[in-house]
Formats: structure tokens, sequence, C-alpha cells
């Protein structure tokens, strides 16, 4: 191991590192002081960000190619890390109020970002599997973490069982793409495959299946909404914008490097996925009345968005998907921790209703869960804008013309049940949710405002982010 | 005999797994697939892969399946009580005593030769070295240096599992 | 060395074996026999690893049968937790019982 392999590990390494630290730390801390391991994961998280910084000026291989270092992998990484810094500020509240707050939290929270940032990084299947499984496992049980909650229990057992079968296959597509080309370095999985691999072809699908219940596309969705229902909430807005956006980059790099020469093969395939994805999300989510569940359905609908986009294989194709999955990584995360904390204690308020008069009792998070539910509708001078413009541009440019129309039609439908939201919570008198509601934390604050900055910033100023993305998007 | 003893082993192997998605007991059904699980383990054999004939026996039959025959036996109180199918059991434990004798007693008379076929290709395959003393080594050649890396990392694996299933066990946290 | 038994029987029986883990999967309706029915599923994969492994006389197929088995254990242990605390709350581990979360 040389030092250029650790500099290149280095995110991954600080993560595992403050991880086993923060574990050894919270036996030595009393009861109600365990925020300050929430502050150690914040900092760590934070080092964890600057070594990404850092190992992009010298991009490269390490450890015999399992990893690699490159624009998309940096990319990928900062998302993975951004979440977890507004996770750690959102959740120490909820935690705190639960009577949940330990450092075992945070340390599953640390590990299941290191497994994403592998993930992010990997170049090898065997380091995008074990990744997957590190980050999958520790969210099993973040879902589950308030163990007296029959919901969360339920949620938890859900995400296990599915997310275990869904790993089998994905294994399963491994195998095969071994036997047919002897590799398992995605660049010699590329150059050994043959166009006319029907082999080839069953590993793509079987692979596929593994990803498409890891990024809740559909026709493998049915366990999202149950799972983001009945998990705490913090670790619901971790779930569908973390894992996801980690599975998104590995689907991407293994079906752009390893499946690029039988990309007629899978292409039908993603098609159909994006496509039914979109369709059930937005239709199943304006019959929603928990907002939890709604917002569960919309994940499923902006999967079928970014499906779009990698069904039209090329290079601008990869930057939206880079483009809209920073966008809604931060729309999300803000969006879910808004419904946390007008949820209160045991999460009780969870209904639409709930909401009702918030934009009178607190003008401050109206406002930024206005800014969030505008940016997912796609409106201009927010990030989901230019994320929905830049992939139906790609999507056009490789004659995908049925997919965009559905596609637009689809966000038609879906403003229904955002701009529903909005009414409720400018047009009607305050009920009894908002009305005994506590201010927002100083933390809460500070993960409310920076998701929301983020968001109207990717969405005035959007070249920053997408030439990036552009420059990084060529996958080798 | 290399065609006898794949279908020796594939009849295991189907049988048990159908035996485990079929029975209406629990323990039945982990008792079948622990029968698959040795039928698997013979035809790693087959294959000269004689390290993880050893895994799938101590980790998998002796780890993994153990901690799932405690689990069931954890929830199950009232059900295991209620069926007292000695008959049963009894015909279970025949067949898995004689399938285990027969491997050892295999193992015993043709293992020694199948070891010392499966050095040359294995070793001499991968890495072009000088031959090698069989598959454990090879394993551990490519292990150590190649896929050192994600050797680590499954360390970080098994650590998140450990304090995974404490904080979902655990009576206080 | 030559082997009586060509790659593609170890093939079918692996495929076999996976079609099973999955039936197990969807038809049953016990939470552990469905955690078994995955256990089923992952044997096929390794199944199919080593076979490749011996036919490409290579032992990457065995490193991977390797990390499949520590990752099985690792959802073992995790799983069976969970399946433990869902006993504890629910007094039930019949799948079809487990719909609280709904409307």
């Amino acid at each position: 191991m040389s030092v250029d392999d650790a500099i290149r590990f280095l995110p991954e390494l600080i993560l595992i590192l403050a991880a086993t630290l923060i574990m050894v730390c919270d036996p030595l801390t009393s009861t109600h002081r365990k925020s300050t391991l929430a502050v150690l994961a914040f900092v760590a998280l934070l080092a964890a960000l600057a070594a990404t910084a850092y190992s992009s000026t010298d991009p490269g291989k390490a450890f015999f190619g399992m990893i690699v270092v490159d624009g998309f992998a940096t990319f990928f990484r900062a998302i993975v890390i951004v979440v977890g810094l507004l996770t750690v500020l959102s959740s120490n509240r909820f935690l705190e109020r639960e009577g949940a707050n330990s450092g075992e939290f945070y340390a599953l929270l640390l590990f299941s970002i290191s497994g994403q940032s592998m993930m992010a990084a990997s170049n090898e299947l065997i380091i995008l599997f074990i990744g997957l499984e590190i980050s999958s496992i520790a969210s099993y049980v973040m879902a589950g973490f308030l163990r007296d909650d029959s919901r969360a229990n339920e949620s938890a057992l859900k995400y296990f069982l599915l997310g275990s079968f869904a790993s089998a296959f994905l294994l399963y597509g491994i195998a095969l793409v071994y036997g047919v080309t002897g590799a398992t370095n995605l660049s010699d999985i590329g150059s050994r495959m043959q166009p006319d691999s029907l082999l080839g072809g069953v590993a793509a699908a079987l692979m596929f299946v593994g990803f498409g219940f890891k990024i809740s596309g559909a026709p493998f969705q049915m366990w999202a909404p149950d799972v983001y229902q009945g998990a705490p909430t913090p670790v619901t807005a971790f779930l569908s914008a973390g894992p996801k956006a980690a599975a998104f980059a590995v689907f991407v790099r293994v079906f752009t490097v390893a499946f690029g020469n039988i990309g007629d093969r899978w292409e039908p395939l993603i098609w159909i996925s994006a496509l039914l994805s979109m369709t059930i999300g937005n239709f199943a989510a304006l019959g929603q009345t928990n907002v939890k569940r709604m917002l569960a359905y919309s994940s499923i609908a902006h999967a079928g968005y970014v499906l779009v986009a990698i069904t039209a294989r090329s290079e601008s194709g990869v930057a939206a998907v880079m483009f809209y999955l920073g966008a809604y990584a931060l729309m999300n995360v803000g969006a879910f921790t808004v419904v946390g904390h007008i949820s209160r204690k045991g999460e009780r308020y969870l209904r639409v209703e709930d909401l009702s008069g918030l934009g009178v009792r607190q003008p401050l998070t109206a406002a930024m869960f206005s800014i969030f539910l505008l940016s997912f509708i796609g409106v201009p001078l927010t990030a989901g804008f230019f994320g929905k413009f830049y992939i139906f541009k790609a999507a056009l440019q490789s004659d995908l013309i049925w997919l965009t129309v559905l596609g637009l039609l689809n966000s038609a439908v879906a403003a229904y049940y955002y701009l529903r939201v909005l009414v409720v919570m400018y047009m009607q008198e305050p009920g009894e949710a908002v009305n005994e509601v506590e201010p927002l934390s100083p933390a809460l604050r500070l993960s409310l405002i920076c998701s929301a900055a983020g968001t109207l910033i990717l969405g005035i100023f959007p070249s920053g982010a997408l030439h990036f993305a552009v420059k990084s998007a060529v996958l080798k | 005999m290399e065609t006898f003893s794949f279908y020796a082993f594939a009849v295991l192997v189907l049988g048990g797994a159908i035996l485990t998605i079929t029975r209406r007991s629990a323990v039945h059904s982990a008792i079948s697939l622990i029968v698959s699980l040795v039928g698997v383990a013979g035809l790693y054999l087959l294959q000269q892969a004689e390290f993880l004939f050893a895994v799938q026996i101590v980790l998998y039959i002796g780890g993994i399946m153990v901690l799932f025959l405690f689990v069931i036996m954890l929830v199950n109180l009232d059900e295991a009580a209620k069926e007292r199918q000695f008959n049963g059991q009894w015909l279970i434990a025949l067949i898995c005593a004689t399938v285990v004798g027969l491997q050892v007693a295999w193992f015993m008379t043709k293992g020694a030769g199948a070891l010392k076929l499966a050095q040359v290709p294995v070793a001499a395959a991968q890495t072009g070295a000088p031959v090698s003393p069989g598959n454990v080594e090879a394993i551990a050649d490519v292990l150590f240096s190649e896929y050192l890396l994600p050797f680590e990392v499954a360390s970080v694996l098994l650590l998140v599992a450990v304090v995974g299933s404490v904080v979902m066990a655990k009576k206080r946290i | 060395m030559m082997t009586g038994v060509p790659l593609s029987w170890y093939l079918i029986l692996s495929v076999v074996l996976f079609s099973l883990g999955v039936a197990g999967f969807l038809f049953r309706r016990n939470i552990i026999t469905i955690f078994m029915s995955i256990e089923l599923m992952l044997n096929a994969v390794n199944l199919s690893f080593v076979s490749f492994s011996y036919e490409l006389k290579s032992v990457n197929g065995h490193l991977y049968t390797l990390f499949v088995m520590v990752v099985a254990a690792a959802e073992a242990a995790v799983g069976l937790a969970i399946i433990l605390t869902v006993f504890k709350n629910r007094g039930t581990l019949n799948v079809d019982e487990l719909n609280s979360l709904k409307n």
C-alpha cells in the first residue's frame, strides 16, 4: 500500500476511524451529553469532505485498480457526505425528543456513508458489493433504530428482507458477468464483453433487478412507501437521498463502463422502468394523506426521471443524472427535515392537514418547505427546474421523444399533489398540530437553511455544478 | 465416479432446497437447508475448492445455521413444544448422519488424490509462478495482495454487523 | 484434469436452486423461512462462482464466494436481530400480519 493509495481512500478511512472513535467515546459520555458525539460526527464528515476535495486533485486508480478517483467519484462522494452532514444536523434534536440519542446512531450513520462513498469510487465489482452491503446493513438498523416503535420495526424488517433479496439478484448478475468475461474489474469487463453476448444480457438484466430495488425504481418499488413511512423521519431523509444517490452512481458506472457494449439489450428495460416509475410514483402519490408516504411515492417518481437520463446513454445523460441527484438530495433531505420537525414526539402529526396554517405560525419553516416543494415540481429558479431541463434535453438528444413527452406529462400530474400541500400550508387556519409546534432549534435551522440555499443556488447559478458534471461525465 | 458424486450431491442440494421451502415447521426447514448446504459443500469439493468446502461447513453450517436454529428456538417456543414429531426427526437425523458419514468416507478414500490434482492448474494459471502447494495457498496469495482492500473492508462490514445486531437486540441502549 | 461433469450441469443446478430460493421468498409466509430462502439464493450464486472459477482456472471466483459468505454472515446476524425485535413487539412472524403501515 503506497501513500497515493491511502490518499485516494482517505475519505472512507476518516469516516471509518471516526465511527470507531464515536463508539469508544459513547460509554464515556453521560446520557444527556450525547450531542457531543453528534459534533464529533459532524467534524468527521467535514474532514471527509475536505479529504474528498484533496484526493480529487490527483485522480487515478488505487489498490490494484479496486477503486478509482475521478470527477464522477468525487461528485458522488461529495453528495453522500453532504447528505450525512444535513442528517446529523436534523437527527440530533429528533433523537433527543424520542429519547434515543446515542453514539451508535452516529457510528452507524458514518459507517453507512463510508460504504456509499466506497460505492461511488468503486471500480471493481467486489468493492461495489461490499460497499453496498456496508451501506445497506447500517441503513437497515437505522430504519429500526427506535426499537419500541412497531412501525419502525416493520420498516426495518421489510427493508432488510427486500434489500437482501435484491443483493442476491445483484450477485447472480455479478457471477454471470464473471463467467462470461472472466473479469471483475469494470474496465476489463467493458473491453471483453461481446456485443452479441446473450448471457451478458441476462447478467445486465439481473444486475438491473438488484439496482432497481436499491434505487426504488418500478417495478421494484413496493418496499419504498412502507419503509420510508415507518422509519424515523431523519433516517427516511437519509435513506431517500444517500443510499439512493450511491446506488445510482454504481448503476451508471456499471452500465456505462462494463455494459456499454451491450447497450441495445438493456436500454428497453430501463425505458420501461423509467416510464413505470414516473407513472406509478406520481399517480399513487395523488391519493396519499400521509406526508411521508406521499414524499416516498414522489421519490419513486424522481427515480423515474433519473432513469430517463440513463436511458439516453450519452455523456450529457450522465451529466444530467449527476446534476439531478445533487439537486434532489438537497431538496429531499430538506423536505423530510421539515416533516420531522412538524411531526413531534412519537411522530403523531404526519397528515397533510396537520400542516395547515404553518405559513402563519412559522413563516420561515413554511417558506423553506415551499422552496423544496416548488423544486420538486420543477419551477424555474429552483434546482429541480434545471435538473429536469437537463434530463429531458439529454433524452431529446438521444431521440427518446415519447419518453420525454410522457415524462413532461408526469411532471404536470405531480404538480397537483405538491401544490395541494402549499395550499394547505398557506390558505387554511392553523390547526392543533401547528399551534403547539416548537420553534426551530439552531441545528435544524442551519440544516434547513443550507439545503434551501443549495436548492436556490443550483437553480439560479447552475453553470458551476453543471460544468463540473459535464467534465466528469466521461467514464472509462 | 465424478458424475455419480455430482448426481448424489445435486440430489442433496435440490432435495434439501425443496424441503426447506415446503416444510411447515421452521426447524424442519432449517435442517433441510443444512442438508442442502452440505450438498453445495460437496460440489465445491468436486470442483477442487477445498478451502471453500471447509469454510462452507464451518462458517455456513456451523455458524449461520446454528444462529438460525437459536432464533427459531427463541421465537417459536410453543410451536416447537407442540410438535412432537420424533419419528420425522429421527429420520432427518439419520439422513444427516449418513450424509456426513458418506462424505467423510469419500474424502478419506478419494479426497487425498483430488487434492494432489488440484495443485497445478489453479496456482499455475493464476500467478504463473512455480507450483504452489494447493488451493488454500493460491487463495491466500491473491487475497493478501490484489484483494487486500476488500479483505480489510470486509472487516468493517463485520464491525457494522456487530454494532447493528447489538443495537437491535440489546435491552437498553 | 478432465472432469466428467460439464460446466452447464453446474449452472443448471445453480439456476434451479436460485429459482427455488425465489419461489420460497415469494410464497412462504413465515419470515424465518423467507430469510432461509435468501440463503438458498446466495448458495446458488456461490455455486456458479465456484463453477466458473473452475472452468476459467482462476481463483477470483473462490474469493468472491468467500466474501459472499462473509456478507451472508453479517446479514444473518443483523437480520435475525431485527426479526427478534419484531417478534418481541408483535408476537408474530407471519408477513401477512405485518401491515400497520398504510393510510
